[in-house]
């Protein structure tokens, strides 16, 4: 258990620096991000579609079970609905507190816009937080209801949420996974469409040349799904010991993260082959920063390195047989992906839109050079932080990856 | 007969769906066409560049106008060469909003903070609407939108509160209120306007940098009227007008 004991203490020692981030958002300076008006996105809407991609990616994987009846992947597939839901509040938390006027969020609702891609993502994820609410909640129903019979806090916890549900008989749980499967029907359409829009948010500004691509939203389902899939396998790993208990869904699962990977690596190929010959000065000034930039070494190490040399070690030769290999490899994608994440957004924006422009004046706001302030970084790692916390937590009073003896319903 | 009855359904789905689609189009075309005033002007600018000395007179003349805080500017001054030109010698640029006729930062806007004025075309934000998300920002293509991070100048405290007339809002400066924290741009000094939506020159209701301008190099007005000073310098002479590919149509013009 001592993976496990690692993802505690760094979600219990990440609420710290949290609430010192979040003391100074609300309390002092309004604004300590070190953005601009050359750089208006940073380090916490690269977090924001990360994570994002890590809910759409692992709700699509866990669509195989419930939608298509992979059995195969059934291990997984209460923790990887969950996942999906606290990936999405994780990424809300790290965009509500990027927005400037987080109070206004209902405006989005209010004040109807359906040209803005961004509006079509908000509203799209609203219907696929409350359908992927509703998944869980049949998931677990039946082993809450037998839970809510055992005496003790955890009994406790599972008549609250129950609501007063306590049928645990075989009948119930058919209609449970009859509900399901059309909560997860309905999802699979909702999370290609808010993650397509995702990067057609990006794709449709024809100011930035390195997002003005059609494949951007498709490139972001794919990459969600390779991401999302890596998760899932970390997430066994820590919370099921997978490696050990679940060899082949593991197994497979590497398999399935590899095709995922290779698809995105040949649609990045194409979209730089396309980028370069177009030539746009923006694009290549976009180009050059990612590949020979102050940060060359999130593209050549993090995101080649970790992310596609490593993972292709562990999930293309025949160490892919071994289970422990694969949980290294999607270990390795899960983290190089954030790397991934900064390299659309920021060397998107940083090349200036009109030449001379940030010479004209002299002013840190007004400047193609963007490095994440001290708050940034510590709001960061306290949204991950508390994301862990979240987890763990489910993963103490929820029965994730086990169904309850039924045995319990004679006690 | 048969043939009929086969496709009738689908093709009675059909028609309805398609009617349905055009009535609701056709309500709120004369919807929009009952309550949207009628254009009246086309506000808009011709800036000659050999005019320019550099001096950024506008850029200080727009701060002070509207009060801008740190990190934000209506407008600015490059001093670029010309790109393949031969010799180093800077072309001075003044760069306010264009206010474009397509404007890329209006459809983004995902609650309709920002639109573009029916009766004059002027590009406006809603500072009690907009969320502060910055899409705007990034899909400008010329730079004129600016973040307020709620930065102030070191000594504006001991000034007192500073107040914008933008708008015609007077907004007090204060933490955490409106505009700090929504994004903001340049909107020809439209305060400066009177209640019929007319500019005076004479009077000294002017955009600012305009009316500071020492070398006469910013030219503002009316592009719908022929009599125009804009009007006339765009007929005489040949202007340009920057990143026309993207067909965002600017309203500000250069002469080089």
């Amino acid at each position: 258990m001592t993976l496990k004991r690692v993802f505690w203490t760094a979600g219990v020692l990440g609420l710290v620096p949290f609430g010192w981030a979040l003391y100074i958002r609300f309390f002092t300076h309004p604004d300590a991000s070190n953005l601009g008006s050359v750089v208006p996105w940073g380090l916490h809407v690269a977090q924001y579609i990360y994570f994002v991609g890590l809910s759409a990616g692992s709700f699509l994987i866990s669509s195989l079970v419930y939608v298509f009846g992979m059995k195969r992947f059934e291990p997984i597939g209460r923790l990887a609905v969950f996942t999906a839901i606290v990936t999405l509040l994780m990424a809300l938390l790290a965009i509500g507190l990027d927005i400037g006027h987080l109070e206004r969020f209902w405006h989005v609702f209010v004040f109807v816009n359906p040209t803005s891609p961004m509006a079509w993502m908000i509203w799209l994820y609203t219907i696929y937080l409350v359908i992927l609410a509703v998944e869980f909640w049949y998931l677990m129903r039946r082993d809450m209801a037998i839970a809510a019979r055992t005496p003790g806090w955890r009994g406790t916890v599972a008549r609250i949420l129950t609501v007063g549900s306590r049928d645990a008989s075989d009948a119930s749980l058919a209609r449970d996974m009859r509900y399901v499967k059309i909560a997860a029907t309905i999802g699979v359409p909702l999370a290609i469409m808010f993650h397509g829009g995702v990067g057609a948010l990006f794709g449709v500004l024809a100011s930035r040349p390195l997002w003005h691509t059609p494949l951007f939203p498709v490139i972001f389902i794919v990459s969600a799904l390779a991401s999302g899939g890596a998760l899932l396998v970390t997430a066994s790993a820590i919370f099921q010991e997978g490696w050990k208990v679940h060899r082949e869904m593991i197994v497979d699962l590497g398999r399935l993260v590899l095709a995922f990977l290779l698809l995105d690596v040949l649609m990045q190929i194409s979209e730089i082959l396309i980028g370069l010959y177009g030539a746009d000065p923006s694009y290549l000034a976009s180009f050059a920063l990612i590949t020979g930039g102050p940060f060359w070494w999130v593209f050549w190490i993090v995101q080649l390195g970790f992310g596609v040399a490593l993972p292709l070690l562990c999930l293309a030769t025949p160490l892919r047989y071994d289970p422990r290999a694969v949980v290294v490899g999607c270990g390795s994608i899960v983290i190089a992906f954030i790397g991934v994440r900064l390299n659309i957004v920021l060397p998107g924006l940083s090349p200036e839109e009109i030449r001379g422009l940030t010479l004209a004046v002299t002013d840190p706001r007004v400047s193609s050079t963007y490095i994440p302030s001290a708050w940034e970084w510590t709001l960061s790692f306290g949204i991950v932080a508390v994301g862990l916390v979240i987890f763990g937590l489910g993963e103490i009073f929820l029965p994730l990856s086990r169904h309850l003896p039924h045995s319990a319903e004679q006690a | 007969m048969d043939l009929i009855q086969l496709t009738s359904r689908r093709e009675f789905l059909m028609h309805a769906a398609a009617g349905a689609v055009a009535a609701g189009v056709i309500t709120h075309e004369a919807v929009a066409a009952a309550t949207q005033p009628e254009r009246k002007h086309h506000w808009g600018m011709v800036i000659d560049t050999r005019r320019c000395v550099g001096c950024e007179a506008c850029v200080i003349a727009c701060k002070i106008e509207n009060q801008t805080p740190p990190g934000v500017y209506y407008t600015i001054v490059t001093k670029e060469p010309l790109p393949g030109a031969r010799n180093d010698r800077p072309v001075f640029m003044t760069k306010p909003c264009f206010h474009c006729d397509e404007p890329p930062c209006v459809p983004v806007c995902p609650v309709n903070a920002t639109y573009k004025r029916k009766t004059d075309g002027i590009v406006v934000v809603d500072y009690d609407r907009c969320i502060g998300c910055r899409y705007c920002v990034a899909a400008c293509p010329y730079g004129a939108r600016y973040f307020d991070f709620g930065d102030e100048y070191e000594l504006a405290s001991e000034s007192g509160e500073s107040v914008s007339p933008e708008y015609r809002q007077y907004r007090a400066r204060v933490p955490g209120g409106s505009p700090v924290g929504n994004v903001r741009k340049c909107s020809f000094c439209l305060h400066l306007q009177d209640e019929n939506g007319e500019y005076d020159r004479e009077a000294g209701r002017w955009p600012a940098c305009a009316k500071t301008c020492p070398g006469h190099a910013i030219h503002f007005g009316d592009l719908d009227d022929p009599e125009s000073e804009v009007s006339i310098i765009l007929r005489e002479r040949n202007a340009i007008r920057l990143k026309e590919e993207l067909g965002t149509q600017p309203s500000v013009f250069y002469l080089f």
